[in-house]
């Protein structure tokens, strides 16, 4: 096996995986009769050509963020968490309980108590998969799948028959009170006397989201503990050989991915919709896949990916707005590409590239 | 309960458990050869679109259905290229493939039809028509057992009867057959069945193909017998109920079947009653939707019965040199 310089594993590879993608995704587009360059030109334009664009794709990429450093974290001891969707379900269900339950006098006390609430009710929901997967060999990938749904049923209840106000039809909480209102970008430009959209969702969280990044970098390149689930993910063997122990890992990398996971839940529950709905994830569990993916289980490739996927999302949106032709679901099409071609075909790539440079090297 | 009450239930659990033995099948071939297949609920998914927008523009079920085989083929063939040919991660592929179904089948949808990723509903030949089993009719007065042969077992599309013999012959395919033989070795040590000259990659690849065929037909039978048209996203969840049926039914066809029945029994039931009483305690509709689940994560942690799947599973396979 020939090692690859680092700036084609990182950079190029990814790059012309992302370029297939899209190129299969224009295809897509002609084929529905639309001209797939002016479809990438309202895209961009759409995420970034205004202040309520960014506004939108960085509240995305928040969500992203959090998901995707979840399935990242799992990455490095070689797990897949495929349940951050009911991870972060869980999450939301924690955070919108903290702010329904005491009458919050400012959201700089809340903040923290909530940062704690999304981690432990994402954390809990991996646990049991965790524990499974650590001392009854259950596969995690099943398990977490299971519970995703099992969360689903579980928020429905919940919504139905024990939050939902009195007298109200739509099954979702009652709006948190003020003292919870997360600053938005709005608010936040204001303060330093910048103009910015009124109506667009970034919020404070997102600065939570570059603090997980930083703080898990430093935990998985800087710490004993983040040294030894990686060493876990190289070798379980050789870990175990080395006195680690695999269930303690198991365990507390997965505590650590739902956490994560369950962060998410402050941006779009706390921050954005400002009460509990049926669906608070809204697929953003599974985006976090292709983002891990595409950022190499490293925070700040996921930080990039996740901005690249704000991007999509918000773009999509905008997308559908300006060409009805396009249906949003496009953007479902484009991130199955770059999950299908980052992901699962990344050696159709990287052969041909180790062949060359083996060749090269001799 | 009377007999009035249970036989609609289950009839409907038989209908319902249909699509989940197709794919539970489908599933059951692809990991018994060592191919992990998340993406079961998205060659479902996609089959069923494309078996109902054939149907309803040819007017022909039966060219609907060949359709909708084609185009979960091609997922499953993707799938093969992604885990047999480049070795890559089974589950990201699945995972990406159910995206893809998703996607694709509203964009499709919405260009062909521009109904909002639905088809048009079908009627008279493009959908499978209710057979009516020999001796329905004058057996129906009979106490019990005329409801039971007229109203539960008579009456199905072909589908319904066909689920229950490819049970059968995937049983017996697959314990009977030196093709079972080999398949089942080849999930378990494929070193061992390249030893003994026979191709691991070309066996991994005719799963494949078994796979995709099978979940083409329950995709046509969830669109074209069950519904009368597609609607987006409508495999809701059955993918991985199939899934979850697998695992419940430790890989083996037989208990495959029970195991969709009786999944199929509890969506029946949670169709049938908004709420339950079952001894003095009610039982929300959500739990009922989420007992095949919690059933399979027991079933999973081994408490009761260990499920322990084929051993290759999930890696891909490297010839030595």
């Amino acid at each position: 096996m020939t090692r690859l310089p680092k700036w084609v594993d990182v950079a190029l590879i990814p790059f012309i995986n992302l370029l297939l993608a899209l190129i299969v995704s224009g295809l897509v587009i002609l084929y529905i009769g639309e001209s797939p360059f002016e479809a990438i030109s309202i895209m961009v334009n759409g995420a970034v050509g205004s202040t309520y664009g960014w506004g939108y794709t960085l509240y995305y990429a928040t969500n992203f963020i959090f998901t995707g450093l979840a399935v990242a974290v799992a990455f490095q001891a070689r797990m897949f968490n495929i349940g951050g969707e009911g991870q972060a379900a869980l999450g939301s269900l924690g955070v919108a309980l903290l702010c329904l339950s005491i009458p919050w006098p400012h959201w700089i006390i809340a903040l923290p108590f909530a940062v704690i609430a999304g981690v432990v009710f994402g954390a809990a929901w991996a646990a049991i998969p965790a524990y499974l997967q650590a001392k009854r060999g259950s596969h995690i990938v099943i398990t977490t799948i299971m519970f995703n749904f099992i969360a689903s049923a579980l928020l429905v209840y919940l919504l139905v028959n024990v939050l939902k106000p009195q007298g109200s039809m739509a099954p979702e909480t009652a709006r948190f009170p003020d003292g919870t209102h997360l600053p938005n970008a709005y608010d936040m430009a204001s303060w330093i006397g910048l103009p910015f959209s009124r109506s667009a969702p970034l919020n404070v969280t997102f600065f939570v989201a570059i603090a997980c990044c930083i703080l898990v970098y430093l935990l998985i390149w800087r710490t004993r503990l983040g040294y030894q689930i990686r060493a876990f993910g190289q070798s379980e063997k050789a870990a175990v050989y080395a006195g680690i122990n695999p269930v303690k890992i198991t365990m507390i990398t997965m505590l650590i991915s739902g956490g994560l996971a369950g962060l998410m839940g402050i941006n779009a529950v706390m921050g954005e919709a400002e009460r509990l709905v049926i669906d608070p994830v809204q697929g953003a569990g599974f985006v976090g896949i292709a983002v891990a993916l595409m950022g190499r289980s490293h925070p700040a490739g996921v930080f990039l990916a996740g901005l690249l996927f704000g991007m999509l999302y918000q773009g999509g949106g905008e997308l559908e707005f300006e060409i009805p032709a396009v249906s949003r679901e496009m953007i479902l099409v484009i991130q199955a590409l770059v999950i299908l071609f980052t992901g699962a075909l990344d050696n159709m790539i990287r052969m041909p590239f180790e062949k060359l440079f083996a060749r090269a090297g001799a | 309960m009377d007999l009035g009450t249970i036989i609609p239930i289950l009839d409907a659990t038989l209908r319902s458990a249909t699509p989940l033995v197709f794919v539970c099948l489908a599933g059951l071939f692809s990991e018994r050869s060592g191919i992990i297949d998340i993406g079961l609920e998205g060659k479902l998914l996609i089959s069923a679109f494309f078996s109902a927008s054939v149907a309803a523009m040819t007017g022909s079920v039966w060219i609907g259905m060949m359709a909708g085989i084609v185009a979960s083929l091609m997922l499953s063939m993707i799938h093969g290229l992604a885990s047999i040919t480049f070795r890559g991660n089974q589950l990201i592929s699945g995972v990406a493939l159910n995206f893809l179904a998703s996607g694709i089948t509203v964009v499709i949808g919405e260009t062909w039809f521009g109904l909002g990723g639905r088809t048009p509903q079908l009627s008279g030949s493009g959908r499978f028509a209710p057979i009516e089993l020999p001796g329905a009719a004058t057996l129906a007065d009979v106490p019990v057992l005329g409801p039971v042969y007229s109203d539960l077992l008579s009456g199905h599309t072909i589908l319904v009867y066909l689920s229950i013999v490819t049970v059968a012959l995937a049983w017996w395919v697959l314990f009977r057959t030196r093709f079972g033989l080999h398949l089942r070795a080849v999930g378990e040590n494929p070193e061992s069945v390249d030893t003994a000259g026979i191709s691991v990659v070309r066996l991994r690849y005719m799963a494949m193909v078994i796979a995709g065929v099978l979940c083409g037909i329950g995709g046509a039978y969830l669109a074209t017998g069950l519904a009368a048209g597609f609607v987006k996203e409508m495999s809701a969840g059955r993918g991985y109920i199939a899934l979850a049926a697998l695992i419940f039914s430790k890989w083996r066809p037989w208990y495959a079947l029970m195991a969709c029945l009786l999944f199929g029994f509890l969506d029946a039931l949670g169709n049938r009653f908004q709420n339950m009483e079952l001894f003095g305690i009610n039982i929300p509709t959500q739990f009922m939707q989420a007992l095949p689940y919690i059933l399979t994560v027991v079933i999973l942690a081994g408490f009761v019965g260990r499920a322990i799947p084929p051993r290759a599973g999930g890696q891909p396979y490297v010839k030595e040199r």
